[in-house]
């Protein structure tokens, strides 16, 4: 919803915020269903009425659990038995510096100011420890936000005595704990309260009056930053850009002015304000943002123009450029096929309010209000299309694989044959129990397949380890690799044995490596394991969502058996093992290096 | 502005707030006569009253207002020194 998206009319939301959320649940469908905890040192109430609205329009249909005012601590160390029950996915923990119990006075020693942060830090550290054996569940924890005055002035950030002294101390170590704990998320109040404006962000009145750490005003900026992080937790984060060139890459348009008439780079402000833009486009590929270009132009101006001497930006760093007079919804579109990606999965980006307006129109893809192009860094990096949760070594070499994927279609093209064109890949897989080393990418992507997923069950990083360590399971991980380069982690299976049959929980694999063979390869793999398990069945189910249509009749394809079909269109497959199961795959090497 | 103008523009205000097209507010009106008037949406609708007439109730004002009828005196109040 556009009143949802940053930059939004805080006012307006919260004056709606019913009428909003019934829009959203009418207009909505394929929604995720999480439980959130959220565990206030104030009240929450609005914050949490807030958080739904966002969360609902990231596909997201939250259920909460609201901790009695300022009972965060209590709830979680005395195992308040309606937490315990439910259960939640999610724990957010929102405190503020109204929840810092003391702070140094002026007579006190160094040694006793530590003391006392270390006090104040263990009460946390106890909570989080607890949580992780308890819950092992993510945990969203505000740091703190400075306070709304200052006795010893600007000497309160050096002083040791001062509270702003004292709270960039503590954050420091709430940060480091981060550093060190998987499933453990930082929200940095500390940066969206001086981004907001201390002053705005609270107001005594609201405490006093109502015990609100924030001003009903700030809420939303709160609530849209914390919906951020949940959606990048449950790998709905945005995963490409598609650019418009003219007046949104550099200034001027490159088909008239030529490209030595177009404003880039440091000769002047307008160039340089557009070089700063493409800076902060070009570090987006090392969090694992895909970049393309989406422009009304001849290819050859917009080649010359993104070859330009001062540019930062060159053809390479794209993985497709789409310059041509179509529309531009249609290029987005054929973009998004070819990239297996899914239209939502972008962020169209263009000056031009009029193209804006088309493609969101036309396709579920946002595109944001980008204002003027001094305003460009600050209007996406705010929106937190691509919040960091989880990095992995994967988002680093994304566009570096979507690459090679390009090299390898091309070869494709120049074979006859499809088999030749496998054989040519050269492919070697591994396919093995879950490893430690990998818990992180299966994590992953368990959350981010939406289309060759047969059940589209998640699991947090803490499920798939429980999974790894138990014996009640068979699960394997299958990593592809080519000639090109390494595919990684890229599918996963995980069945749960139930006497001589096995029952498959999950079975997902990642789009890039559609029609490699990869599929027959974990079939086998599967069947060996299972039979070596003593299993005589396998039972495979799929359940139909809005995106995994391309698998409806994947376990046909492996030659299961249809046993039973719902009216929702739920289907229970079996098959059964036999001694004469001869192995699927043909290209790919599997295990070799053993 | 007048007490009736006033009236218009706050009854518009409960209706957003509540969600509820059939609400009209008097004088006489307090929480306990309008359903779901507890008080975690008074906060809401304090805001929006705040936002509707660009004014701010002070914590005195907050603590004691009784009725609808302080509110919208206290509306009047501080938008009478504009023109």
């Amino acid at each position: 919803m556009q009143e949802l998206q940053y930059p939004f009319d805080s006012r307006y939301i919260i004056k709606k915020k019913k009428s909003i959320k019934r829009q959203l649940l009418e207009q909505g469908s394929g929604f995720i269903d999480k439980r959130i905890a959220v565990l206030g040192g104030s009240t929450t109430h609005d914050i949490i009425m807030i958080l739904e609205l966002f969360l609902l329009d990231q596909g997201i249909r939250p259920q909460f659990y609201e901790s009695e005012y300022a009972r965060y601590w209590e709830d979680v160390m005395f195992d308040n038995p309606e937490l315990v029950e439910f259960k939640p996915d999610i724990i957010y923990i929102h405190t503020s510096n109204r929840n810092i119990r003391q702070y140094p006075t002026l007579s006190m020693s160094a040694d006793e100011t530590e003391e006392l942060l270390k006090a104040d830090y263990d009460h946390y550290l106890k909570m989080w420890g607890k949580i992780e054996s308890s819950y092992k569940c993510p945990v969203i924890q505000n740091n703190f936000e400075y306070p709304f005055y200052r006795l010893l002035g600007n000497a309160d950030a050096t002083d040791i005595h001062g509270r702003v002294n004292y709270i960039n101390r503590l954050n420091s170590r709430f940060a480091e704990y981060a550093g060190k704990h998987k499933d453990f998320f930082i929200q940095d109040i500390n940066y969206l309260s001086a981004c907001y404006g201390l002053d705005k962000w609270s107001d005594p009145l609201y405490w006093h009056m109502y015990k609100y750490a924030l001003s009903m005003e700030a809420i939303p900026t709160l609530a849209f930053s914390v919906s951020n992080m949940i959606k990048s937790i449950y790998g709905k984060n945005k995963k490409a850009l598609a650019l418009d060139l003219d007046n949104t890459l550099w200034g001027g348009i490159v088909g008239d002015d030529g490209v030595d008439g177009i404003e880039i780079g440091p000769e002047t402000s307008m160039g340089q304000v557009y070089s700063e833009f493409q800076e902060y486009l070009k570090m987006q590929k090392d969090i694992g943002v895909i970049l393309n270009v989406c422009s009304k132009n001849e290819e050859e101006n917009a080649i010359a123009g993104l070859n330009h001497p001062d540019g930062i930006l060159k053809p390479d760093d794209f993985i497709e450029i789409k310059a041509n007079w179509d529309p531009k919804s249609k290029n987005l579109a054929d973009m998004a096929g070819e990239l297996n990606l899914l239209p939502e999965s972008f962020v169209f980006v263009d000056d031009n309010p009029a193209e804006r307006e088309i493609v969101r129109s036309q396709l579920n893809v946002v595109s944001p209000e980008i204002g003027s192009v001094e305003d460009y860094i600050r209007i996406i990096d705010h929106s937190g299309f691509f919040e960091v949760t989880n990095l992995s070594s994967d988002d680093a070499k994304r566009n570096e694989m979507y690459k090679e994927n390009a090299k390898r279609a091309k070869l494709e093209a120049s074979f006859d044959n499809y088999g030749d064109y496998l054989t040519s890949l050269e492919m070697k897989g591994t396919i093995k129990p879950f490893e430690p080393v990998y818990m992180e990418r299966i994590a992953q992507l368990s959350n981010k397949s939406k289309q060759f997923n047969l059940t589209t069950k998640r699991y947090t990083r803490a499920e798939i380890e429980e999974t790894a360590a138990s014996d009640e399971y068979i699960d394997i991980y299958g990593k592809l690799q080519d000639k090109f380069g390494d595919n990684g982690v890229v599918s996963v299976v995980i069945g749960h044995k139930n006497g001589d049959v096995l029952d498959l929980d999950l079975w997902i694999m990642s789009c890039r490596v559609l029609k490699r063979d990869m599929e027959f390869a974990m079939m086998d793999e599967l069947v060996h394991r299972a039979r070596e398990a003593g299993i005589k069945i396998i039972h495979g189910y799929y359940y139909p969502t809005a995106k995994n249509k391309m698998v409806k009749d994947f376990y046909g394809l492996m030659g299961f058996e249809l046993i039973n079909e719902d009216s929702d269109g739920n289907r229970t497959w079996e098959f059964k093992i036999k001694d004469d199961y001869k192995d699927k795959n043909q290209y790919i090497a599997v295990n070799s290096d053993q | 502005m007048s007490r009736e103008e006033v009236y218009t523009r706050l009854n518009e205000v409960f209706r957003d707030v509540f969600d509820r097209d059939d609400i009209t507010v008097g004088d006489e009106t307090t929480a306990a006569d309008i359903d779901g008037w507890d008080s975690l949406i008074h906060i809401t609708l304090m805001d929006a009253v705040e936002e509707e007439f660009d004014i701010r109730f002070d914590m005195k004002t907050v603590v004691k207002m009784k009725n609808v009828g302080e509110m919208v005196d206290f509306i009047i109040r501080g938008t009478a020194t504009r023109s």
